[in-house]
């Protein structure tokens, strides 16, 4: 059994909950497994540590941070980089004052690289379509995989994370925040209830 | 945090301008990217009105919009209808039908640009308007000297020149002290006016201006084309008297002192070509920052479209 399948079982009591019994928070020990079934993933899908990490900023870069670290437990020595997908949002001329930018670092040539993105939480997928429109702006990477700390499910686009830490059912409307050490003092994640209108 | 128009910088707040000034960083990172450019503004329409000649801050706000993937039209005014008798007024409403969603305008008389906002759902930008303001080059300037000074409260800033007639002047004096720099004027008597706020040191006599020892100076260029009377009795003498000629130089180059300039400069009036090859000239620096600047500033802004618009999210997810 490879070790991905083994966290999908991992997470298996989450999926058999009723969804009405859905734990809404996840506290810092599930936040930390789900970190650590990421690094798990990669580490055995890419052992020769030829690729770089790319986290989405804000939190997909304090995310990236932490699998970094983890696998340089492992002996995988690999770069990173931080996106701000700001300018590349497709809801711009919607919104009445536009995100604050925090500017994208990316210390490694794009071209040719292997590139696993990061972000904190896997929604609609319109934050994946901007980062792939960003990095494509830098070069032309080999390969792009995604990693996502939580996936929430109800996608727009048609994208399927490669690695995932925990898989969060939730409704359409719900809102899922995340707090993490770093940006906000906490690493907790809470799940808002929202009816539909 | 946003705003329809940009038209002085009087009215921005302190944080405004510190905002502005954080996110032209960004966008001059982009610089450095194979692909330029962002989507940013991708089908919005961006108009430049210029009434005056301008080459470097026309094309300085064509490329920023085009970086942000506006679509830019140059309405040129010599050449249309205004020269065919067409008033301000009616050139608006022509301006208004074509629903465009930013105007950058420049005009020898103060106020038009507030005029043209007032009357349209466009974001305006005053890309100059006679003396009385000039935003987008004194947030270059602003986010230039924070790049070599990033606690800007405390240093000194001496400018030279004509500042009588400079929106430039103004306009960054006014910024540079909402940052806490201390601003100082030296200029003919008759080019630097005695009105105005009092924390700004006024001087007549470069020496003494030099005793007050600037971490940057900042020179004007001097304006023929602006001035209607003689304010001074050549330019052989305005150059003796308050030019960076080589012997001063000399001097500047010593104490490291900074030098800027709005541009274009006249080479052996407001400085010799020594300054031009200075490392510690900002000049060229500067116009790269403009870009970055006029980014910020069209990505910050918001027309009034009348479309369903909604607060902000933090991502998308």
């Amino acid at each position: 059994m490879r070790l991905w399948q083994l966290t999908v079982l991992f997470n298996w009591p989450l999926r058999l909950i009723n969804k009405d019994e859905m734990p809404s928070t996840l506290t810092e020990a599930d936040i930390s497994n789900g970190v650590k079934a990421i690094a798990e993933q990669i580490g055995q899908c890419q052992p020769d540590g030829d690729f770089v990490l790319v986290g989405v900023r804000s939190r997909g870069d304090e995310v990236a941070a932490r699998i970094l670290e983890l696998l340089s437990q492992k002996g995988i020595e690999v770069p990173m980089g931080l996106l701000d997908i700001s300018l590349y949002r497709d809801d711009l001329a919607h919104l009445n004052s536009n995100p604050k930018l925090q500017g994208s670092e990316l210390p490694f040539p794009v071209d040719k690289a292997h590139i696993i993105l990061v972000d904190d939480v896997l929604f609609t997928g319109r934050t994946v379509r901007a980062a792939i429109d960003a990095i494509m702006d830098y070069g032309r990477p080999a390969k792009i995989e995604l990693a996502v700390l939580i996936d929430r499910g109800h996608r727009e686009l048609p994208f399927a994370p490669s690695y995932v830490g925990i898989h969060l059912e939730t409704q359409r409307l719900d809102y899922v925040d995340v707090k993490l050490k770093d940006t906000d003092g906490v690493d907790l994640v809470e799940v808002t209830k929202k009816n539909e209108v | 945090m946003t705003r329809k128009d940009l038209l002085d910088i009087e009215s921005l707040r302190r944080e405004e301008i510190e905002h502005l000034l954080d996110q032209a960083a960004p966008f001059k990172e982009l610089f450095t990217r194979s692909v330029k450019k962002v989507p940013a503004l991708k089908g919005k329409s961006v108009l430049t009105l210029f009434y005056e000649p301008s080459t470097r801050t026309l094309s300085s706000f064509e490329v920023a919009a085009k970086r942000l993937s506006a679509d830019v039209t140059t309405f040129d005014v010599a050449q249309s209808s205004v020269a065919k008798g067409e008033t301000v007024r009616d050139t608006i409403a022509t301006l208004q039908a074509m629903r465009t969603d930013y105007i950058i305008v420049r005009n020898q008389m103060a106020g038009i640009p507030l005029a043209i906002a007032r009357a349209t759902k466009a974001s305006v930008i005053n890309a100059g308007d006679g003396a009385h303001s000039h935003p987008t080059q004194a947030l270059l300037d602003g986010f230039t000297f924070k790049e070599v000074f990033p606690e800007p409260a405390g240093k000194k800033l001496l400018i030279i020149g004509d500042i009588l007639h400079s929106r430039v002047a103004r306009s960054t004096s006014t910024l540079m002290r909402k940052l806490g720099v201390e601003v100082a004027w030296l200029g003919p008597g008759s080019l630097v006016p005695k009105h105005g706020p009092s924390e700004i040191k006024r001087f007549t006599n470069y020496e003494e201006a030099m005793k007050w020892s600037p971490d940057a100076i900042y020179l004007l260029r001097i304006q023929m084309e602006r001035q209607s009377a003689p304010f001074f009795p050549s330019l052989r003498e305005y150059t003796k008297l308050y030019g960076i000629t080589q012997e001063r130089f000399k001097r500047i180059a010593d104490q490291g002192t900074y030098i800027m300039h709005p541009g274009p400069v006249n080479r052996g009036v407001e400085l010799c070509d020594e300054v031009m090859e200075y490392q510690r000239c900002l000049i060229d620096q500067q116009v790269e920052n403009g870009i970055a600047a006029r980014m910020a500033v069209l990505y910050w802004l918001k027309p009034n479209t009348g479309e369903n618009v909604r607060p902000i999210e933090e991502e998308p997810n």
